[in-house]
Formats: structure tokens, sequence, C-alpha cells
């Protein structure tokens, strides 16, 4: 049943995009528009999440040692409590085929195991330098923006490692 | 109420917001929350070679990320602005112990000033914390598909294994960097 009325869907967004790009300048004004507002939504939603990084003390080096020494239920009580959330939300989504804003269905693609050696060897090596950095990926941003400047080395650095690793990618196990 | 905000924020109150993400970021367009995409995306901006990984239409796939990033980066500078407490970080005493014992000295602000300067950059163990420990973020983020937002919120949201071997993996490299690596290196 969803998969009817999501491929009903596909074409009237390709119509839609039709329209759009044969249309007057108008339309295609308005197209960018859109475009421009939603950029501005995922700005606005990235800005609470900086703030709540900060304020929350996820993007301290501290908390990070206190969670892998076991000293604090701070950091598990973060992590722990916004995948129950994620996972509740998810699930009533998927139950109810809630669709987004724009009215297309939600589809969350399932990510490919492959003999899972990519997660595990991937996974450790980010957990032994987040241990010494202190940061995931996200972190990384609020602290250059809370004023950490040498934080800028460190994401150089590891936009570095990504590069490597696309590099590498043909040639390693996955 | 700014001195409410100011301070830090409990688990139970950022914990579920930071959860709320997810939802949204479906709900506006269909998006997975993931931060390290935004590494690779900035390869692809920067340098994508001839490396197919990096080939790709950066703009259209990532843009509504790099966005999201740019407010990350913006909400820290609002909270370190106008949000900050004067008081000091408020860790466990354990760790505090832990921590001196190793030879932390300033506990003042949100990381360990004395390590996170651009003086660190010349010595061994700045050089092996900040870039060493970046570059091990960024290769291994990008070989495991996803970071503590991509497979420990989102993934794990939806319930897929993968994400969960990922977390297991985040874990054993966390605690041997802390264990093993930190106690010779500080």
């Amino acid at each position: 049943m969803t998969h009817t009325s999501s491929s009903r869907q596909s074409v009237a967004a390709r119509a839609g995009l039709a329209v759009g790009t044969s249309g007057s300048g108008a339309d295609v004004r308005s197209d960018a528009g859109t475009a421009a507002r939603a950029l501005v939504a995922y700005l606005v939603i990235g800005t609470l999440f900086g703030i709540l990084f900060t304020k929350a003390e996820v993007i301290s080096w501290f908390r990070i040692q206190e969670m892998f020494r076991f000293q604090s239920f701070h950091m598990y009580g973060i992590i722990g409590s916004a995948v129950v959330v994620a996972a509740t939300s998810v699930w009533l989504i998927k139950r109810f085929g809630v669709r987004t804003i724009s009215g297309e269905p939600i589809v969350i693609p399932p990510k490919v195991l492959g003999r899972g050696t990519r997660y595990w060897v991937g996974g450790t090596i980010f957990g032994l330098g987040w241990a010494l950095t202190g940061a995931c990926p996200g972190p990384l941003f609020a602290l250059i923006g809370a004023g950490h400047g040498v934080v800028v080395v460190v994401l150089a650095s590891a936009v570095a490692g990504t590069w490597l690793y696309g590099y590498l990618r043909p040639r390693l196990p996955h | 109420m700014i001195e409410l905000l100011s301070r830090p924020w409990p688990w139970y109150v950022a914990g579920p917001l930071i959860g709320l993400v997810v939802p949204a970021l479906l709900l506006l367009g269909n998006k997975q929350f993931g931060i390290s995409a935004n590494l690779r995306h900035a390869c692809a901006i920067v340098a994508p070679g001839r490396v197919a990984f990096f080939r790709y239409d950066w703009r259209r796939v990532g843009g509504w990320n790099l966005a999201f990033i740019v407010g990350v980066l913006l909400g820290g500078f609002i909270a370190g602005q106008w949000l900050a407490s004067d008081a000091p970080i408020s860790i466990s005493d354990a760790t505090r112990t832990d921590l001196s014992a190793l030879g932390i000295r300033d506990f003042s602000g949100l990381v360990p000033n004395e390590l996170f300067n651009w003086n660190s950059l010349l010595t061994l163990r700045g050089l092996v914390m900040l870039v060493g420990g970046g570059f091990l973020v960024g290769f291994g983020t990008a070989y495991a598909g996803g970071c503590t937002s991509g497979h420990a919120i989102s993934g794990l949201a939806d319930l897929q294994l993968p994400s969960l071997i990922a977390v297991v993996g985040f874990f054993a490299g966390g605690l041997i960097t802390t264990w093993l690596i930190l106690p010779v290196l500080l």
C-alpha cells in the first residue's frame, strides 16, 4: 500500500520538477526561495544542536574521559536518552506512515552489513581518536565556535584522514 | 532565564532534545542525522582528485548537512559567548583525581587548556593528541560510515546491526586510548 502511494508521489515529484525547470523565471525563483528557506531551517536546527552540545558539555574532553573511565552517568544518560527518544520517534514515523512536511514518504535506507569488517575496524579506529581529541565530528565544530581555535587543526586533520580513507577505499576490506 | 540556561544542562534535558534531531531532520526533508558525512563533503569540495569516493554532487547531496554544521559552529559560539558559566567543569572527583595523576592541572574550561592551545602543537604530546587524534577520527568515521550521530544515535534508533557493531568498536577504541595510550602519552 505504501509502495503504490510512494510511486505515485515520485511521479508527482518528477512532474513538479519538470514544471519548475521549464517554467517561467518566477517559478525558478520560487524554487530557489524554497531551497534557501530549507537551508535556513537546517541551519537553525544545527544552531540549537550546537548550543545543546556545548551546554550539556558533550564537547568537553573531560566529559569524554569521565565516560571512558565509567566515573559518571552523564554521557551515558545523554546518549541513552537520545537513542530512546530517537527510536520511539522512528517507530512512530514508521507505524503511522508519517510523511515529510512536503508530503514525501519517509524512508530510512538500511546500512549494508556485508562482512561487517568496516564497522568494527573503522569504529575502533574512530574510538582511538575520539578518546585522544575528546571530540567526535559534531563537537569539533562546536568547539571551534566556542572559541577553541586550535581545534581547526584537529578538524583539518580529520578531513585529511577522511581523504586518505577515500583514496585507500578500493584496497581496504569492508 | 539566562542565569538558568548558563548552568550546565543536565543529561535528562540534553539527551532527549538531541534525540529529537533525528525525527526533525526526517520530517523536514527525509535527511539522515550524521555529522561525519560533512568531512567527506569537505574532501569533495576541496580536493576530490581522481578519488571516486569524492566525485559526486556535494551541493545536492550535502548542502543541507553543511548548513547544519555551520549552525553547530554558530551554536558553539552563542553558548560560549552568552551562555557560558564561570564555574569550573563539574566532572566527578574520581576523574579529576585520575587526570591529575596523569599530569592535567587546568580544570577551568571545557577542555584542558594546557593541551588545546597552539603551542601544544609544538610538543609530541600535543601533536599526537590533536593532529593524530583528528586523523584517526576522520579515517575511522569514513571507514565505519558514520560517527556517534550516524551510528550511535540514528543507527541504533533504527535498530540497525551494523551500527551496533560500530558502536562497540567506538568504545573498544576509546577504552584502549584511555587506559593504555593516555597513561604513556600524558
